[in-house]
């Protein structure tokens, strides 16, 4: 009996007893788990592995498996079987992430199933470069940048009305379409809002915390 | 048309079907065939019979084909051995193919297949992938090292692999050098004591330059190992801190909590004076907080991370405290593990705020939510002295809802008030009592017997009400029963004319009736105590209790401190060591903070620096658990002569006869060990005479440097070592190194308490050794030990003990006792504290 064979009876016998854990062991072997939908996606580890890796890693790759299939669910994944295996294969080395780039892995590993004839595929220079998130010599007719702003805004308040926390958490989501690979500033402007709201410009709005994509240069930001 | 219909084949002859679609000339058939199998394989049906047609079709030019052919190798390889030799020689030709991905898959393949004959062959091909022109192919080719050494660890080292692992640090390309770092911390995890990491300033510049340009994944690796060097000094330290703070900004919250792993540690080096402490601290606060915007799984990992970091240092996150609030779709183990970090953050400042929320907490619908929040009520009246009155009047509000989980667990709560402040809230008690008939769970009747008990002089009807209780003695569970029999104690020490006949039966319910040992023991003290000397037994019982500490579920220091070395695994999230959950020795490398090294100010802590080990290194401990150390476990050693020896040659005979029978059973064969009253100790303080004695003869000077001059003499003495870890001594911590000062010799300790209880009693044995070394007078720890005091101690050692030839040769075992256990270490002590400084060799 194989170990993952351990999980579901595992998962089910805790589920029963109302003892859920998000970590569960059997004989040694620890399981770290998400469930997507109504599937599991289960690492396995024997070792005091980094928890937070294994967690993010099993998120990225549903989001990489809904990219391919649009759906992730049950039966995408034995449509795909093929292509799991081979983005499998990508994703991961002897336990180690490698590349997790749904952009880059399309360019070469394609949802047909490629035919790639000898002496003319090559690695693309992108899976291994510092900039592992485009790749090089794009070309577009028009360039254009589209910019998507998603709030997400949390508001505690007691019985009494009074507000405890609140707090937005933004994402700015660009699709550039810019040709060749340069170098992005974005600035926030809060002047433009206050001026039309005619409210002071004493108070600028305070990011607490920001996190970036892979692609910001964290260093230079930070100098900044 | 979709992969899903290689599933559903389940005719009769199916593996003679596929076998001769494997050998079809027309290549879609043959691919749609390998399909197939591997279809059958993931569904774990047993397709290894058709292992020498699928190998055929591994010499193919589509990438795809060759994909499968592969992972079908990689499953069936070890159940067909002498087969996966044929497969050798296309993976060694596919090495050589002009396409990269060919080369680096091949090379991925060949070392997933754990077959020891494969392996030989994959030597050599590796060796040029590991120089391969293509970065793609390097990277593979560095996992792949680790891969080998999984299998054959003595194959990598004997063919030079891991010489060429260390090189691609240095490597031109990010991703190569991240996985080589990867793999090069895998192995060496195996290899706790090689230095295959051999960080060093240049290496680690090396890795904070990668760090910038490699993948998320890669920055993690690098990060990890990062945590495991030990900067040289303050201004290391700080440089690196530098350079990995920009990383508290990435989006992968695994990559943040990494970089909080490192500056964790490495702020432990910082002076708190510095600016630059301050600005961290201060810095570290924003990422933390964001990681709870992050999915519920990485959500739950970074709490019980902070969970550690507001216990190492509260100050980071004291003024967050509403980010902890919970949130109505809150997963609830991420709302159990926020509750408990709310309760370490409460202060005075916010209490009033944090007892609004629990008191709104306990009206939820979760049982074991509300549960943990009225026991957080009560956590915080023990914490926050001032809130104290209020949290007790929330709890009775809480009582009057008569939900029945909600009253229960209010009562065992309010029990440790009245431990905490005792006297001060008793009118309560009557609506306590009020409730008495609804509970039902052992832990609240025991604490409602334990408060009926407590102040039964003050409750008219204390006796009916613990009457109640005893019609079904033999139904309740032990520690109901327990708390009735010392509560009818106390309430016959109080009201002794109305409660005999009570006292009577639960004594003889308790002795006669029952099977478990420790109530019939416990009941029979009782008895007897009553029965010989009832003004003792009430002085016994009776007696003024300690009150209960602020913070009862403090993780141990030392734990914490190593567990901060694991922050973001396993260990971090269960609270324990990984040697506790991770099965064998492998990868369980005790590591500990590093001691603070400061580069400018070397005179400022001259007792830290040097005391502790290299982070990292195993500590020497007994390293054979044979014999020797059972006879040392059966020595019950007594408690030391307290106050200073009386007489001279009484001394040592007291010791003996205080250290007990054992000493027999360790000196047995050579009992003119005993008989001999040779050295003995003055207290330190009646000796600073004879300071200037140089050579002198006689006893006196011989423990002149108790003294503490140690100079005199000029002898060579090694910096302290750390010979007891806290970890292994339940947080006695033992450091210490040999010195010879003008013919004498000692063995100077430093005894640290690293545990949350004072310890007392302290006493110190050797094992026989090989030059019959042995303690010259009792240790001597005058005072108790708080809690992170330290303490220097001097003990003279003679040559007279029990000789016994050790491996090696200047090993000693020492065992040491205090009031919480026996301790035992090894230790080697350098040869030259035994030579004579006049040069002649002595006769033993």
């Amino acid at each position: 009996m194989s170990t993952i064979e351990h999980f579901m009876p595992l998962l089910m016998q805790r589920e029963e007893e109302g003892a859920l854990t998000l970590l569960l062991s059997h004989g040694g072997v620890h399981f770290l788990w998400i469930k997507y939908s109504n599937l599991y996606l289960v690492a396995t580890t024997l070792k005091n592995v980094n928890a937070s890796l294994v967690y993010s890693f099993l998120y990225k790759t549903v989001e990489i498996f809904s990219e391919y299939f649009k759906e992730l669910e049950e039966e995408s994944i034995q449509d795909n079987s093929v292509i799991i295996y081979e983005l499998l294969d990508e994703l991961m080395d002897f336990s180690f992430p490698q590349t997790t780039d749904s952009k880059i892995l399309q360019e070469y590993i394609t949802q047909q199933g490629n035919k790639l004839e000898v002496g003319k595929s090559r690695v693309l220079p992108t899976v291994t470069s510092a900039v592992s998130w485009c790749s090089e010599g794009a070309r577009y007719k028009k360039n254009e940048v589209f910019i998507d702003v998603i709030e997400l805004v949390n508001l505690l308040v007691n019985a009494n009305g009074s507000v405890l926390l609140s707090e937005i958490v933004g994402t700015i989501k660009p699709k550039v379409f810019l040709s060749g690979m340069p170098e992005l500033q974005l600035g926030l402007n809060d002047h433009v809002l206050f001026e039309i709201t005619g409210q002071s410009k004493n108070k600028p709005v305070e990011l607490e915390d920001v996190k970036f994509h892979q692609c910001a240069w964290l260093s230079r930001f930070n100098n900044d | 048309m979709t992969d899903s219909k290689y599933f559903t084949t389940t005719k009769k002859g199916e593996i003679f079907e596929l076998k001769a679609e494997l050998n079809s000339d027309k290549k879609e058939k043959k691919k749609e065939a390998v399909k197939k199998v591997i279809a059958s394989m993931t569904v774990g049906k047993d397709v290894s019979a058709l292992f020498p047609d699928v190998v055929n079709c591994m010499q193919t030019d589509n990438l795809e084909l060759k994909k499968l052919v592969y992972l079908y190798l990689m499953n069936y390889a070890k159940s067909q051995p002498d087969m996966a030799i044929m497969a050798v020689n296309t993976f060694v030709k596919d090495c050589e193919d002009p396409n990269p991905l060919i080369r680096a898959l091949a090379v991925r393949t060949m070392g997933c297949i754990r077959v020891d004959k494969i392996t030989e062959y994959l030597c050599e091909p590796l060796r040029k992938c590991l120089k391969d022109e293509d970065p793609y192919v390097r990277k593979t080719a560095a996992v792949c090292v680790a891969k080998l050494h999984d299998i054959n660890a003595q194959l990598v080292e004997d063919q030079g692999f891991l010489d060429t692992l260390k090189d691609l640090i240095s490597d031109s390309n990010p991703m190569v050098v991240a996985n080589a770092v990867a793999a090069l911390s895998e192995i060496a995890e195996s290899h706790p004591s090689s230095n295959l990491l051999d960080l060093n300033p240049q290496s680690i510049n090396k890795l904070l330059t990668a760090l910038n340009e490699c993948t998320e994944w890669g920055q993690i690796f690098i990060l990890d190992c990062l945590a495991n060097y030990t900067p040289k000094d303050d201004r290391e330290a700080q440089s690196i801190c530098e350079r990995v703070t920009p990383r508290l900004s990435h989006a992968n919250s695994a990559v943040v909590l990494s970089a909080v792993k490192v500056l964790m540690k490495f702020m432990e080096m910082l002076s708190k004076d510095l600016d630059y402490y301050g600005t961290l601290l201060k810095k570290l606060a924003p990422p933390l907080v964001t990681l709870l915007s992050a999915e519920p799984e990485l959500q739950y990992v970074a709490l019980r991370n902070i969970n550690l970091i507001v216990q190492k240092r509260p100050e980071i996150l004291k003024h967050e405290m509403k980010v902890f609030f919970v949130k109505y779709n809150d997963p609830i183990y991420v709302k159990l593990e926020k509750l408990d970090i709310m309760i370490r953050l409460a202060s005075q400042a916010n209490i009033a705020q944090v007892l609004a929320e629990l008191k709104e907490y306990a009206t939820e619908v979760d049982v074991d939510f509300v549960r943990k929040a009225v026991r957080a009520i009560g956590r915080c009246a023990i914490k926050v002295e001032q809130s104290a009155e209020r949290c007790v009047s929330t709890l009775l509000d809480l009582i009057q809802t008569k939900v029945n989980y909600v009253v229960q667990e209010a009562i065992v709560v309010i029990k440790d008030i009245f431990r905490k402040y005792p006297n001060k809230y008793e009118s309560v008690i009557a609506t306590l009592c009020e409730n008495l008939d609804s509970l039902d769970e052992p832990e609240a009747r025991a604490a409602m017997i334990w408060i009926v008990g407590e102040y039964a002089e003050r409750i008219d009807n204390a006796d009916e009400l613990l009457e109640s209780f005893l019609e079904g003695f033999h139904d309740e569970s032990t520690q109901v029963q327990l708390q009735l029999l010392t509560a009818i104690v106390k309430l016959f020490l109080k009201k002794p004319t109305e409660t005999q006949e009570l006292v009577q039966q639960v004594l003889s319910l308790a002795t006669q009736d029952s099977d478990n040992p420790d109530l019939r023991d416990r009941g029979y003290i009782y008895w007897r105590l009553l029965s010989t000397d009832p003004v003792a037994a009430k002085e016994v019982v009776l007696a003024e209790k300690p009150l209960i500490s602020e913070e009862t579920d403090l993780i141990e220091p030392t734990l914490l401190d190593e567990l901060i070395c694991y922050i973001g695994t396993l260990a971090s999230v269960y609270h324990k060591p990984p040697s506790a959950f991770v099965e064998g020795g492998r990868g369980v490398v005790h590591k500990s903070l590093p001691p603070r090294t400061a580069s400018s100010e070397s005179t400022e802590s001259p007792e830290m620096a040097p005391a502790g080990a290299p982070p990292g290194e195993q500590l020497d401990v007994i390293p054979t658990q044979g014999d020797l150390l059972g006879d040392l476990l059966n020595l019950d050693l007594g408690p030391p002569v307290s106050g200073p020896p009386l007489a001279t040659s009484s001394v040592q005979m007291g010791a003996v006869d205080l250290l007990g029978g054992g000493l027999d059973s360790l000196m047995g064969d050579e009992p003119e060990g005993i008989g001999a009253p040779n050295f003995v100790a003055p207290p330190a303080a009646t000796v600073p005479a004879n300071l200037g004695a140089p050579m002198g003869s006689g006893l006196s000077d011989l423990f002149d440097l108790t003294s503490g001059v140690g100079t005199l003499s000029g002898s060579y003495v090694a910096p302290k070592a750390v010979w007891l870890p806290a970890m292994k001594a339940k947080g006695l911590e033992i450091s210490g190194t040999f010195t010879r000062q003008v013919g004498s010799i000692s063995m100077d300790l430093q005894l640290t308490n690293k545990a949350l209880q004072v310890m007392t009693d302290f006493a110190i044995q050797f094992n026989r050794n090989s030059f019959g070394l042995a303690p010259a007078a009792p240790l001597q720890v005058h005072a108790p030990l708080s809690p992170n005091q330290t303490v220097e101690i001097s003990l003279p050692l003679n040559t007279v003990g029990s000789v016994m030839k050790m491996e090696p040769l200047n090993n000693l075992q020492v065992a040491v006792k205090n009031n919480i256990d026996v301790f035992y270490f090894s230790t080697l002590y350098p040869l030259h504290i035994l030579f004579v400084e006049d040069g002649k060799m002595g006769e033993s």
